[in-house]
């Protein structure tokens, strides 16, 4: 799988996703893209969230991650 | 008086100790912070909720830096039109120097750069070690960014789903007791994991914590997954002479440190020997034997005596794996793995133990799952087949306790299958 196709798959299980959820552990991209090493999935994501494609979401102490622009707090933060 | 009435946050002024609530007033009262209200508003908010015991902070955020996964966490109050001024109040986590030496200038360097962009108020430092700047708005992340890494050469340090900030004791900069460079072995990974550092990698946190030595001044040992810890492979070394001048009352024991009361004359027997966890000592009345080979390094003879007794001459240091703080069940120490290790620059054998615990969490560890708590799971011996290591004694503490060492069929010679008629032969039923 390319980067490009990994990140497709990424945009559209993310996208898709119906109900509240809209934050997600790193782990749950690893299932997104199985043929994917876990640092390389870690790579993408963080070029996702340069590109401005996703966005981390942080407690303090986990971080999670989901499409930029979703969910509730985001409209809060502005 | 500050804006708000804060009764109960000022009965905390009142005790010998210093109190934070005074250093907030401090601040306020100064006033040359970018976020002018914030400290006011700070003490009102938290007032509140001294007064209706819950907190009003709501947790996390988006917020951070561009390039960056980690070092600010997003922090708002659920009052903000009584509390303005802290309506948005994120936190930035500073990576610390090594061992946390400082010179005034650089202080106040980052007093006045907190003080452009912030609220002036800092926690030096949080109990991972960063300096932490308390509380700014979302515009200026960016700002104290830019400057804090072009003024200052200074970088944000670990949060979230990273490598936290690794710390160190103060080492040979200024310990006798220091086993390795714990501030060398500290900035060397500190700059080869600056990638897990700043960007989320991993389910859960994961720290690195160097002791130089057994007396653990980092407590590695109690909050680090890797905890690094200074140790000494030959024999303690002995000044019997310094050792009769402590008896004598000619040195004070513990390098004075009890000499504010009359604890009575030192005694050797009852404070040193008879309180070695082994049972390694004696003392005849005029020589201080140790049989090295039973010491395990509790630092208790050593601290007595510094001027008798030293660390031996062939150091490095001790690797355990695993501690957390209470979090699912109880607090959990480390467990030790590598009995003794060379510490010297670049630590390739240390690069080498990390890279393959680390690939066996991110990809066996659950989320939100600390290293401990995946050893835990799935067993000790689990974890030494992914370390390519061999059970070793020193890893068990004590006897029958910790998980046995389970042989695999192929382990044991003629595998499990046996005659049963041979058998019988031989044992009655």
């Amino acid at each position: 799988m390319t980067d490009e196709e990994a990140k497709k798959a990424i945009l559209d299980t993310l996208g898709g996703k119906s109900g509240a959820k809209t934050k997600f552990y790193l782990k749950d991209f690893y299932k997104i893209v199985p043929d994917m090493k876990p640092r390389d999935v870690k790579n993408l994501v963080n070029k996702m969230v340069g590109e401005g494609l996703l966005e981390y979401w942080s407690s303090g102490s986990t971080t999670l991650i989901g499409l930029k622009g979703a969910g509730k707090q985001h409209r809060e933060e502005d | 008086m500050g804006k708000h009435k804060t009764p109960m946050l000022d009965e905390l002024e009142k005790g010998p100790w210093p109190s934070f609530v005074s250093d907030i007033k401090q601040q306020a009262e100064k006033g040359k912070q970018a976020l002018k209200d914030a400290p006011d508003d700070l003490l009102g908010v938290m007032e509140l909720s001294y007064k209706d015991k819950v907190t009003h902070w709501k947790h996390g955020g988006i917020v951070g830096v561009f390039g960056y996964g980690g070092g600010v966490i997003g922090r708002y109050c659920d009052q903000p039109e009584k509390f303005p001024g802290v309506a948005h109040f994120h936190t930035m986590r500073v990576n610390q120097p090594a061992s946390k030496f400082y010179s005034t200038k650089f202080l106040r360097d980052l007093c006045n750069l907190w003080e452009r962009y912030g609220s002036g108020l800092t926690n030096m430092h949080g109990s991972t070690g960063d300096i932490i700047f308390l509380g700014t708005t979302t515009d200026n992340l960016e700002r104290v960014f830019y400057d804090m890494t072009h003024e200052l050469n200074q970088d944000l340090g670990g949060s979230g789903s990273n490598l936290r900030t690794p710390s160190c004791c103060v080492g040979l900069a200024r310990c006798e007791w220091a086993c390795y460079d714990t501030e060398e072995a500290c900035h060397e990974l500190t700059m080869e994991y600056q990638d897990e550092l700043h960007r989320p990698a991993f389910p859960y946190k994961f720290k690195f914590k160097f002791d130089g030595c057994p007396n653990g001044c980092v407590a590695a040992i109690a909050r680090a997954d890797m905890s690094v810890i200074g140790t000494w492979k030959d024999d303690i070394r002995i000044d019997q002479a310094a050792v009769k001048a402590y008896v004598g009352g000619e040195i004070k024991p513990n390098g004075g440190a009890h000499a504010g009361k009359d604890w009575g004359k030192f005694d050797i027997v009852e404070e040193v020997v008879r309180l070695c966890p082994t049972g390694c000592m004696s003392w005849d009345g005029s020589t201080l034997k140790i049989n090295n080979r039973e010491c395990t390094r509790c630092m208790h003879c050593l601290n007595v005596m510094p001027r008798a007794l030293r660390p031996g001459t062939e150091t490095g240091a001790s690797i355990l794996f695993g501690a957390k703080a209470p979090i699912l069940e109880g607090a959990q120490l480390s467990t030790l793995t590598i009995p003794f290790i060379r510490m010297e620059p670049p630590f390739e054998e240390l690069k080498e133990l990390v890279n393959k615990v680390w690939d066996w969490w991110m990809e066996e560890g659950k989320n939100r799952e600390r290293l401990g708590e995946l050893i835990q799971r799935e067993s000790f011996q689990k974890f030494l087949e992914i370390m390519e290591l061999s059970p070793d004694p020193r890893m068990v503490s004590e006897p029958r306790s910790n998980p046995y060492i389970f042989w695999k069929e192929e382990e044991v010679e003629g595998g499990w299958t046996r005659d049963i008629k041979d058998f019988r032969a031989k044992h009655q039923r």
